[in-house]
């Protein structure tokens, strides 16, 4: 792939395509390029494991009285599901995309500090691999369970010492507290890289959206993260050493806990959104013909976001008995955070709007981000409004909301990411035909799995239940939801053959497939090790406009 | 290579004049950011754990304020300025002294808090189990402490390169980024003291 290597230690007898050295390459790299797919593999293998959690659970409650699964390994199933994918699937995902493409799109040569990269990345890895070896290594009480069984939110004093035997608690805490300082150390690198990075002439004003999203989503992650590891090291204290942070025998507080989790909590849903918000606002322009409609609103609905999503997290604990003051302010920040965020979405239809459309498969997986994630906001909205919220606090509607957003929006806006940078990061085309039907697919799916789910909750199903008795009008729905499940698996199925068959054969990409405007398609598809041959000068937020366009460039507008 | 061409730059863009900030201030201001946000979630359970511990004993009947050590601490940013001025100058040997007075601070500072946490556990029989209020504070002003080592780890380090002739001059930008990491856990220690010391009593 690139013709100059760093790595000048390999020796030199090595070929150049034996396993072992290409296997040395990866494991030693340094590349901001190589860690992204990196972190992008980790995170599509942790998507496996998280959605065959999934599929269980889902087989298990497609009909009533259903015994397949046992009680104390349902409570496994979701508290590994929720943990891998937040922890192991998000924001690895996020972190991939955001190194592999910052650089790119701000014409930099590297991230700001390589080597804290690849420590990012690896302490990512084994943080994960610490919590899925709670499957070998957390026994607990009466074999009641291996991996941990506490939810994915963990509420004390549930996992104290008294009530969480066995280890398995104590490496949900660790195998999060290490992937944590992953994150952390990921998006200090962003944050250096953006504002120290730049080429000349990209000002923060004409940086592409992506990188803006990035750099406020590096900045939600300072700010979200260590109250969540901090919580992380109370809790271990408490199990380890018997400090008494969350022991309510002795006065420690259970609501405590709660405000940790969710200060970091309800960042961090924001946190895995803005990739997919920065996706889209890069692929519907592109696929509009058109530049984004309001840039600056974009972006500053981006900041605002990024400042109110750090006061919206007791909306989570409504139901815990806050004063009414409390909840008050907690509803009317979360009703407030709905603005930037519908100012984004009329943005990217106006965007939209008026513009020639191909409908290409990043645009069809941003169509439907855009449908799903406007559902998504709205029933967030409702859950919002406290008395609302009383009524179905822990119920499927809640499930059906936050899946909303999380596939509807993020899992949907990194495919249509993946099919939109798959070119440039392979030099290869993913296969429309199968891209096609993946996302048909899947897009039904979704939507049969996770609507009913709505439904249910208004039927009063409680979320966590490993099963329950026929006859209250739940059956049909969640049958619907299981069947759901089939046609996500089998869409994904021609995802995993596109991307395996297209980087066999795939039609070769060129620099530039999609005709786009930012920095990362003037370079080569793979880029080279050092990115840019020189090091580009920018005059507008569309470079690669300009340079197409000598006669009409951005930059004489302004 | 499609585009290599540069279009031309405009006057304030000039590419002699595009002076991005250092990469490692911002790394280490971004660094001390999720630092802050760390200790603030420590401090935030100490200040709601006040007063609501089942049994004793309570701050007011052991905790005696750390004058000395405070002193010690809070000083020891002044010296570290004093060196990083000399070494601007280039003058390694006033360097080497307040760098060496820096690091004699803050090994105080931290025996005097393994002193106090001696009487605690010892005389007072406060140990991180015994209540809440033994729970945050070994929480919180442990933290602080294990930042101190940390600080007091990369002191040290600097004063033996810098005495086994290393050219500590060139390492002006690493020694100021360092400063601002010393000064970041004598803030937090304003802010300990007063929550712990002044407003916990």
């Amino acid at each position: 792939m690139a013709s100059v290597s760093h790595h000048l230690d390999v020796p030199e007898s090595q070929p150049e395509s034996s396993l072992s050295g290409n296997m040395y390459r990866w494991v030693s790299t340094v590349d901001h390029k190589r860690l992204g797919l990196l972190y992008a593999m980790a995170a599509l293998l942790f998507f496996v494991i998280g959605g065959t959690q999934a599929t269980l659970m889902r087989m298990q409650l497609a009909v009533p009285n259903n015994h397949l699964i046992s009680p104390a390994m349902y409570n496994r199933l979701f508290t590994m599901h929720g943990t891998t994918m937040v922890f192991l699937v998000g924001m690895p995902l996020l972190a991939g995309f955001a190194n592999y493409l910052v650089p790119l799109m701000i014409g930099a040569r590297d991230m700001a500090f390589p080597r804290l990269n690849a420590f990012g990345f690896w302490v990512f890895l084994f943080g994960g691999l610490l919590l899925y070896y709670s499957y070998i290594g957390g026994g607990a009480l009466y074999g009641s369970g291996s991996a941990p069984d506490v939810g994915w939110f963990a509420n004390a004093p549930l996992t104290e010492n008294a009530f969480s035997r066995g280890t398995s608690t104590d490496y949900w805490s660790l195998g999060i507290l290490v992937s944590g300082l992953g994150s952390v150390a990921s998006a200090i690198n962003v944050i250096a890289t953006v504002f120290s990075m730049r080429c000349p002439g990209m000002t923060l004003a004409r940086m592409p959206i992506f990188v803006w999203l990035m750099l406020v989503d590096s900045w939600m992650i300072l700010i979200a993260l260590p109250p969540l590891s901090a919580a992380q090291i109370m809790l271990t204290l408490d199990r380890h050493v018997g400090a008494r942070f969350f022991d309510t025998q002795a006065g420690g507080s259970a609501l405590l806990w709660q405000h940790f989790f969710w200060i970091f909590g309800h960042p961090e849903v924001y946190i895995l959104i803005f990739p997919a918000f920065g996706t889209v606002s890069e692929v519907i322009p592109v696929f509009s013909r058109k530049p984004i409609f309001g840039r600056q609103a974009v972006v500053a609905a981006a900041v605002a976001i990024g400042f109110i999503s750090t006061s919206v997290w007791a909306h989570h604990m409504f139901a815990v008995g806050l004063s009414s003051v409390t909840n008050t302010f907690f509803a009317a920040s979360t009703l407030l955070i709905a603005i930037p965020t519908g100012i984004k979405v009329f943005n990217w239809i106006a965007t939209m709007y008026g513009g020639k459309l191909r409908f290409e498969v990043p645009m069809l997986f941003c169509c439907a981000f855009l449908f799903q994630f406007v559902v998504a906001g709205l029933t967030g909205v409702m859950l919002g409004v406290a008395p609302f919220n009383f009524q179905l606090h822990d119920s499927y509607f809640v499930v059906g909301h936050f899946h909303f957003t999380l596939v509807g929006g993020f899992i949907f806006g990194m495919f249509a990411g993946i099919y939109y940078w798959f070119p440039k990061a392979t030099g290869r085309m993913l296969g429309q035909q199968a891209g096609r039907w993946h996302f048909w697919l899947f897009c039904i799916g979704f939507n049969l799995t996770f609507l009913p789910m709505h439904v249910m909750g208004f039927l009063g199903m409680p979320r966590r239940i490993y099963t329950y008795a026929p006859g209250r009008g739940w059956e049909v729905w969640n049958m619907m939801a299981s069947i759901g499940v089939a046609f996500q698996i089998v869409g994904l199925l021609f995802f995993f053959y596109n991307v395996i068959r297209s980087l066999r054969s795939g039609p070769l990409a060129g620099d530039d497939p999609w005709d786009a405007w930012t920095l990362e398609w003037s370079t080569t598809s793979p880029p080279p090790e050092y990115n840019f041959e020189t090091i580009p000068v920018v005059r507008s937020s569309r470079p690669l406009w300009d340079l197409k366009h000598p006669n009409d460039p951005d930059w004489r507008y302004g | 290579m499609a585009y290599t061409a540069s279009p031309p730059l405009d006057a304030t863009t000039a590419a002699t004049e595009w002076k991005p900030p250092d990469r490692g201030t911002v790394g280490i201001a971004s660094f001390i950011v999720a630092e802050t946000a760390l200790f603030a979630i420590f401090v935030a359970a100490y200040l709601f754990y006040l007063g609501k511990s089942l049994n004793g004993p309570y701050p007011r009947d052991v905790l005696t304020v750390p004058v000395t050590a405070t002193i010690c601490l809070l000083s020891s940013s002044g010296t570290i300025v004093m060196a990083e001025r000399a070494l601007q100058r280039h003058q390694t040997g006033p360097f080497r002294l307040w760098w060496m007075l820096t690091t004699a601070l803050a090994a105080i500072f931290l025996v005097m808090t393994g002193m106090e946490w001696w009487k605690l556990i010892r005389h007072d029989h406060l140990t991180v189990s015994t209540n809440c209020f033994g729970s945050t504070y070994y929480g919180l002003v442990g933290l602080h402490a294990s930042h101190v080592i940390v600080g007091l780890f990369f002191l040290t380090l600097v004063l033996l390169v810098s005495f086994r002739g290393f050219p500590i001059t060139t390492q002006e930008r690493r020694i100021k980024l360092l400063s601002w990491y010393w000064h970041f856990v004598d803030a937090v220690w304003v802010v300990v003291f007063t929550v712990v010391y002044v407003i916990g009593r």
